[in-house]
């Protein structure tokens, strides 16, 4: 019993990391109907930005350890996601969203350079995967693509899956493809609850995970934002015509997101110190399940999707084989598509065709 | 594909300008080439920097004394990146491509095992500076190693747990999907069982994991006197942060996998009361290790960890194999280092035996603030 409760614990502190990356999928599913697969790799950034954040001078020098450091690093660290989040949706999404020609060959063109610089590693090999994306790009645009664009979210999706690799590469470029070790922000200390231990991380990870779903269900449901956030998601032509800055309300949206994909980065760092360019994938995948067991496109979904998630690797891994951990999440997510495809707290839709 | 053949030619010509680009360069026939790989990115990144810092040292050395058989010797480095798929490519890649005439590495044995094939069949002999797991040179008679095998110190660290710490309940947590962690586990498991100890716990992680709290609070319920971890030092460093976050205090085991200069970055005062096997230790006074340790701390402003040492001495066998063999046939040198007897490296006195793999002697150390102390040494 008293490490079954242990266990819990360990699953609520992993789930509710889960939930803060699932939150910013659904939100963007939920105003625009497209499942974002850099997000993973924003909750990357993210972590790399804190670590540099709190290895700053500014950081190190007057703040040292404690809870003000962490603070000025959390929020520093969402604020270079929301801009970054915003910049994704500017340049990669909103081209494609408008149906542009250019759109397609220019990912196509990114993509080509992550996989040139993976399989060659120079210049040359970069330059060439470069031109091989944007001429493929074209053509295909040309040749198939064009007629759907429009009415698809086919070119959305390979758009996502675009900016995903250019961030993992770029990361490995920028960052080094090493792992970095984050420092130790919040001061150790343990304490006993009853036959439970918990220490000051696991504690702060909780703390603040509420903290944010409560302030992220205070922004959608009682400000005019949040108000405008609801009807973009509840049909974006109305909204637009009721004069909803739409544009305006995506980019709030990626921005708020990609935020919480940072918080979710740092305090995954704070439990689990080791982070490297590639880290997003996985917990990118699992909150993608998270927020689909949950109901995509609902708030509350995606916390208790999320909480679900973190809850079932850790007892898979306790009481069964350590091999699960990852295998469990997608079991979940073929046996959540076969009995309940709207997920936990998702409403049936009709799919107008 | 009718209307538009030219999308075919385009994608066709972008692929071989592609593979054009790793084209091979032929060396310079006065040279004596050797190949190296290694993981200079990833999770075991310190492996392969330290390794080949080690080789990179010994080189240098020879070649400032005039070189091998009077020619300059120049190493190829390739890095795999951590990955065993890769390991093999670029193994494949060493000795097709860059014609060298022996190839060094690999510490993870997993990589070793994965690359080692390819030489055996191109017939070039591979020299493992510290992949200690016993499949490794039973690939073939060109695989040989510098360092002792796992069932040695699987036995080392048995021993030292039962009479040296004292302990009579065990528990394991091992990396289910790593050659060398399990083969470790299985050893330790075998000696410590058969001297009278018991394992009370066997859980398994995978390299990669961050999360270890649900597998230590397993462990916990089964109140072991201490925990044997045969992993590598990133996870070895996690773990033991999260060991201590439950309040399990107990000390922890491993072997030579935790050697890194990261490892107490990363774990910081959670590693204290640990112990691991390892191959040799800086404070050993003898004059041929105090000479490498401070040429090495000359050169990188770093003490050197055991696989730098065991790389400088993986080169260097092979320096002496080819001068021994008088040429750099690759069937030559493989003769020369089958008949390497006592030779003089820094991780001890090297024999190579019949089945390839060097009989030596290990140490074990202590983590202390940081430090690596001396415990003991234990023979073969």
């Amino acid at each position: 019993m008293e490490t079954f409760l242990q266990q819990l614990i360990n699953g609520i502190s992993q789930g509710s990391a889960y939930a803060l990356i699932a939150l910013g999928y659904t939100m963007v599913y939920g105003v625009l109907r497209l499942i974002n697969f850099a997000h993973g790799d924003v909750y990357m950034v993210g972590a790399f930005a804190g670590f540099y954040i709190a290895n700053s001078d500014i950081v190190q020098g007057t703040l040292g350890t404690g809870v003000a450091a962490a603070i000025v690093v959390m929020l520093g660290s969402m604020a270079v996601c929301a801009v970054l989040g915003m910049l994704i949706e500017r340049f990669a999404y909103r081209p494609s969203r408008g149906a542009s020609r250019f759109a397609l060959p220019f990912w196509l063109g990114i993509l080509g350079a992550s996989l040139g610089q993976m399989i060659g590693g120079n210049p040359v090999a970069l330059g060439i995967g470069v031109l091989a994306g944007v001429v493929v790009g074209i053509a295909l645009e040309r040749a198939g693509l064009r007629p759907v664009t429009k009415s698809s979210h086919l070119s959305l999706l390979i758009t996502a899956i675009g900016v995903s690799l250019f961030l993992e590469n770029g990361g490995q470029l920028a960052f080094g493809a090493d792992p970095k070790f984050f420092p130790e922000i919040i001061p150790t200390a343990n304490w006993q609850l009853g036959p439970l231990r918990i220490d000051s991380q696991r504690a702060t990870v909780l703390i603040v995970a509420l903290l944010l779903m409560a302030g992220l269900t205070f922004i959608v449901n009682y400000t005019k934002t949040g108000k405008a956030m609801r009807a973009v998601s509840f049909n974006l032509d109305a909204a637009k015509l009721m004069g909803i800055n739409t544009d305006r309300i995506i980019a709030f949206t990626f921005a708020l997101g990609s935020a919480l994909a940072a918080a979710g980065g740092i305090l995954v760092s704070l439990l689990y110190p080791r982070i490297d360019p590639l880290m997003g994938i996985m917990p990118g995948l699992k909150a993608f399940v998270a927020a689909v067991l949950g109901g995509i496109g609902s708030i509350p979904g995606a916390m208790i999707g999320g909480l679900i998630i973190g809850m079932a690797e850790v007892m898979a891994v306790g009481y069964g084989q350590s091999t699960y951990r990852d295998a469990i999440a997608f079991v979940i997510l073929v046996l959540i598509l076969l009995l309940k495809p709207s997920g936990i707290m998702g409403k049936g839709i009709t799919e107008k065709v | 594909m009718k209307r538009h053949p030219w999308l075919l030619a385009l994608t066709l010509s972008g692929t071989l300008a592609l593979s054009a680009c790793n084209g091979g360069q032929g060396g310079d026939s006065d040279e004596i080439l050797i190949g190296e790989f290694g993981s200079l990115t990833g999770t075991t990144a310190t492996f392969g920097i330290s390794t080949r810092n080690g080789i990179d040292m010994a080189i240098e050395e020879v070649n400032a004394a005039g070189g091998v058989l009077g020619r300059q010797v120049r190493v190829i480095v390739e890095d795999n990146q951590g990955r065993p798929e890769e390991a093999q490519t670029v193994v494949t890649k060493l000795i097709t491509s860059d014609q060298v005439v022996a190839v060094l590495g690999e510490v993870a044995s997993s990589r070793t095992l994965a690359a080692a094939p390819v030489a055996q069949q191109n017939g070039i002999p591979l020299i493992t500076p510290a992949s200690t797991n016993p499949g490794v040179t039973e690939v073939g008679d060109y695989i040989f190693r510098v360092c002792f095998i796992d069932p040695f110190q699987g036995l080392v660290m048995a021993k030292f747990a039962f009479n040296t710490l004292q302990v009579r309940n065990v528990a394991i947590l091992r990396d289910i999907r790593n050659d060398y962690s399990v083969g470790l586990a299985d050893v330790f498991i075998e000696n410590f069982t058969q001297m009278g100890g018991r394992i009370v716990a066997d859980e398994s992680y995978s390299e990669g994991d961050t999360d270890f709290s649900a597998q230590l609070t397993s462990l916990r319920a089964s109140n072991p006197d201490a925990i044997f971890i045969p992993g590598y030092y990133t996870e070895v460093a996690l773990i033991a942060r999260q060991a201590r976050g439950l309040g399990m205090n107990m000390p922890l085991m491993g072997g030579d996998g935790w050697d890194s200069p990261r490892l107490t970055e990363i774990g910081g005062a959670a590693l204290n009361n640990s112990y691991f096997s390892n191959h040799y230790s800086v404070e050993d006074p003898s004059p041929a290790i105090q000479n490498f340790v401070s040429a090495y701390q000359a050169k990188y402003g770093e003490t050197p960890d055991a696989l730098a040492a065991l790389g400088y001495d993986a080169a260097k066998i092979l320096f002496d194999a080819i001068e021994r063999a008088g040429s750099t046939e690759p069937e030559a040198i493989r003769d020369a280092l089958a008949q390497t007897e006592g030779f003089p490296g820094v991780t001890g006195s090297i024999t190579i035996d019949e089945d390839r793999n060097a009989v030596k002697p290990a140490v074990v150390l202590r983590v202390v603030d940081g430090t690596l102390q001396y415990v003991e040494t234990i023979a073969p």
